[in-house]
């Protein structure tokens, strides 16, 4: 049990916790900009459902999303559960889809009536108005609280040992059968490192959008 | 002929209505403001003239064509009234600059736009984007601020900000320039300036409709007064006439709190 193996075996358990980093975001990104949509629109069962759909996501527990994704087909319905790792992206990006959303709502509807109206008058259409105008402002407002949500993103992905998935933490869990701590302390390493790098990244964009002020 | 007429304009929101048959018209050059105390209207008025708010009733016409009709739904298409809108510009009260762009991109911005739909304009391209671009110095000249064309919003005073959104108003040549209380957001050491780039405009007999609470300069630049009170015009005329000697017993009594205000 040296420090090579351990670390490759962390590795592997590390690159489970990055597919689910990944594949959550690829997914949850888009989605959540059709939910805050709904969330936003006049139609108002579509507005009920979608705000709804947030209210239950966000007032409960991933962990338990998570089991119910995983064990609930099986047990309520007698079928067969999903893999481990479609249960945890399933559960993930319906979860990380209702957090974004919101973001996403804030920034659009933070965006002031008079941007909208001076387009507008300068006889723009409703999609120049989108792309050339609100939506730079809307990237600006929301960086900040979507790196927070993303490197929250990070950590969460631990969650996936409620269901065995053998992510980095679980992996680093079974040295303590054997009476050894230092792996778990070194998984924290692994979530520094990349949620260093996460942190830079977001602070290029911040400056990149620095030169206007919303 | 009147460039502008306006004839039995209505609003309501909701149960209230905000106009309730408003008529006048404009000749071609000439300066009109609009008083009127707060709620009166006026501002809603405007809004109509640049279809930010449908109207309920009533008819617009430019240069005697009928561009909006409320009984007529045809006039009311959205596509139609993107067209029908660039008969006339609109200052705002609160500038509404777009923060990412320089003070000239917001000049030349909606100029590009319209020139990309025009069907030459991949084989003159440059030649159509240079045009733009001079024609918006000339505007920056106009408004004396030629030493701020990179200058990004944030960068600008408020008096700066309101006079490039002037120039980006003026910059699609509109039948009729709308200001809505263009000094109101200004703190007052600010407001000449932008009073003088009006003034000038004026000077230069661009058709203006201006509302205003600044009494003195709607006395010194326009040439008919339209005074609004609860969605009516109350009295209507000459400034010295309205402003001086006001008929109306609601025209005294808004002077008179103005003046002692």
């Amino acid at each position: 049990m040296n420090f090579l193996t351990v670390t490759t075996k962390l590795l592997e358990g590390f690159w489970l916790s990055c597919i689910i980093f990944f594949f959550t975001l690829f997914g949850a990104m888009p989605l959540g900009l059709l939910v805050s949509f709904g969330s936003m629109s006049k139609f108002r069962p579509l507005k009920i459902i979608s705000k709804g759909f947030v209210w239950v996501i966000r007032g409960t527990p991933l962990m338990l999303q998570l089991m119910i994704v995983y064990y609930g087909p099986g047990l309520m319905f007698g079928l067969t559960a999903f893999p481990k790792m479609t249960a945890v992206l399933i559960a993930f990006i319906i979860n990380y889809t209702a957090y974004f959303s919101e973001i996403y709502r804030s920034g659009i509807e933070g965006v002031p009536r008079g941007q909208y109206e001076a387009g507008q008058v300068l006889g723009m259409t409703k999609t120049q108005i989108f792309f050339k105008i609100i939506l730079l402002q809307v990237v600006k407002r929301i960086v900040p609280p979507m790196s927070n949500e993303i490197i929250t993103l990070v950590k969460d992905t631990s969650l996936a040992r409620v269901i065995a998935l053998m992510e980095i933490i679980m992996v680093a869990f079974t040295y303590t059968t054997k009476g050894v701590i230092w792996p778990l302390f070194y998984t924290g390493v692994f979530y520094l490192v990349f949620c260093g790098g996460l942190t830079l990244l977001f602070g290029f964009i911040e400056r990149k959008l620095d030169y206007f002020r919303v | 002929m009147p460039i502008l007429e306006v004839k039995g304009l209505k609003k309501c929101f909701g149960n209230v209505a905000v106009l309730e048959g408003i008529d006048f018209s404009l000749q071609k050059g000439e300066a009109l403001a609009i008083i009127g105390s707060s709620g009166s209207g006026k501002t809603t008025l405007l809004r109509c003239l640049n279809f930010l708010e449908l109207p309920d009733g009533g008819s617009i016409s430019v240069n005697d064509e009928i561009i909006f009709d409320a009984s007529v739904p045809a006039t009311q298409s959205e596509e139609e009234i993107r067209k029908k809108r660039l008969h006339f510009g609109l200052v705002f009260q609160s500038f509404n600059l777009f923060p990412q762009y320089t003070a000239l991109k917001n000049v030349t911005l909606a100029c590009e736009l319209l020139a990309k739909d025009a069907a030459d304009f991949k084989e003159d391209r440059k030649e159509i984007l240079t045009d733009i671009e001079n024609r918006a110095k000339l505007l920056f000249e106009q408004i004396g601020l030629s030493d701020k064309l990179y200058f990004y919003p944030h960068q600008l005073s408020g008096g700066q900000q309101q006079r490039v959104a002037i120039a980006r108003a003026l910059a699609l040549n509109p039948d009729i320039l709308c200001f809505d209380e263009p000094t109101s957001a200004l703190d007052p050491e600010l407001t000449g300036e932008v009073l003088k780039v009006i003034r000038s405009l004026a000077d230069k007999k661009t058709t203006m409709v201006i509302v205003t609470h600044e009494m003195q300069f709607a006395r010194e630049v326009s040439d008919n007064v339209l005074f609004i009170d609860a969605g009516v015009v109350v009295e209507a005329g000459k400034p010295e006439e309205v402003l001086l000697n006001p008929k109306e017993e609601r025209t005294k009594r808004f002077l008179e709190r103005y003046s002692n205000a």
